[in-house]
């Protein structure tokens, strides 16, 4: 085992462990020997800048925000690919330009159903 | 203690350095006391003014406010607490892990101050927490803010670390739980903490 190429590693390992551990113990060690630890309820109860925490942080969010989400994916892709197509637009070629713009009527697919299903109406 | 301090002194030339536990945990007590991240009036103007770089607080090693009461050793009152205020101040000290200090900044953390007759100002934090230091100024220039910061920091340092007069982070049957006032019809209630304040008696 000692003859192993990798020995020196693993004790370097086993030091470096120590060198983190060590001092979380000591402090650990130090705090159980010396602090009496005085829970309460005030204490134990969750920060909020002193305020009392009301209700639960696990709240659910309504499913049909989906729909948001599909129309900022929209304009948001379209953004990021019609940039570089605008750029490059001169030195495109025929099938380029066509893949493209099946690509956009795509999009615009999806914006033309959110349209019909009456989303983009603020209610 | 076990070594004198002229002895200590003459030990520290010959290049021999002692101590004691209690010297130690005081020094580190005392080398990073981190305030908490929390003003309230226009003493915190000062207050911020004495961490910056004119003043520079983190030569105390204080420099570290903390955005949350569990990594926060000092609390520094900065202004005036009103009633509506109280309430979340004590209950930020509760939520301070020991030991915890707190410096009353200016004459409304103290007293109540100009605002003193206000009907919704509290007249002085220490009916609630325990105050370890006062510095009157309405408000406080940043170096009397540096000159409580020391004074605390001397108050640490001489805290032994046993006996009768240990500090109450130290000692299991010490209070640990500050009661947070509530709102009520005409005053906070309670009126203040019969263990920090007791109420003088008004003698007509």
């Amino acid at each position: 085992m000692v003859s192993n190429p990798y020995f020196s590693l693993a004790i370097l390992f086993v030091a470096a462990l120590g060198f983190g551990l060590a001092p979380l113990g000591l402090a650990w060690l130090w705090a159980w020997i010396y602090s009496p630890s005085k829970p309460n309820a005030v204490k134990n109860s969750i920060y909020e800048c002193g305020l009392e925490s009301k209700g639960d942080a696990w709240v659910q969010f309504r499913s049909a925000y989906y729909l948001y989400a599909i129309i900022f994916l929209i304009f948001d892709v379209e953004a990021v690919f019609l940039l570089p197509f605008a750029v490059a637009f001169t030195g495109l070629g025929m099938a380029a330009c066509v893949s493209m713009l099946v690509f956009v009527l795509m999009l615009v697919e999806g914006l033309a159903w959110a349209w019909v299903k009456g989303i983009l109406t603020w209610a | 203690m076990a070594v004198d301090n002229e002895l200590k002194i003459e030990l520290g030339k010959q290049g021999v350095f002692v101590t004691t536990i209690e010297e130690l945990y005081n020094w580190g007590r005392r080398s990073s006391v981190w305030p908490m991240q929390f003003g309230l009036a226009c003493c915190a103007i000062e207050m911020i003014a004495t961490t910056m770089a004119r003043y520079d607080l983190a030569r105390f090693g204080a420099e570290v406010f903390r955005p949350s009461p569990r990594q926060a050793d000092l609390m520094i009152i900065s202004g005036t607490v009103t009633k509506k205020m109280a309430p979340q101040v004590v209950r930020l000290y509760n939520q301070m892990a020991e030991p915890r200090y707190v410096i009353a900044m200016g004459a409304c953390a103290i007293s109540g101050g100009p605002f003193k007759q206000g009907y919704n100002v509290l007249k002085g934090i220490d009916r609630y927490i325990p105050v370890d230091v006062h510095i009157p100024g309405c408000p406080p220039r940043p170096e009397a803010l540096m000159q409580a910061f020391m004074t605390l920091q001397k108050k640490i340092d001489e805290q032994s670390l046993t006996g009768a007069d240990r500090p109450r982070h130290l000692d299991a049957e010490a209070q640990g739980e500050f009661p947070v006032p509530e709102p009520g019809e005409h005053d906070l209630e309670p009126a203040s903490n019969p263990g920090v304040w007791p109420a003088p008696v008004v003698i007509r």
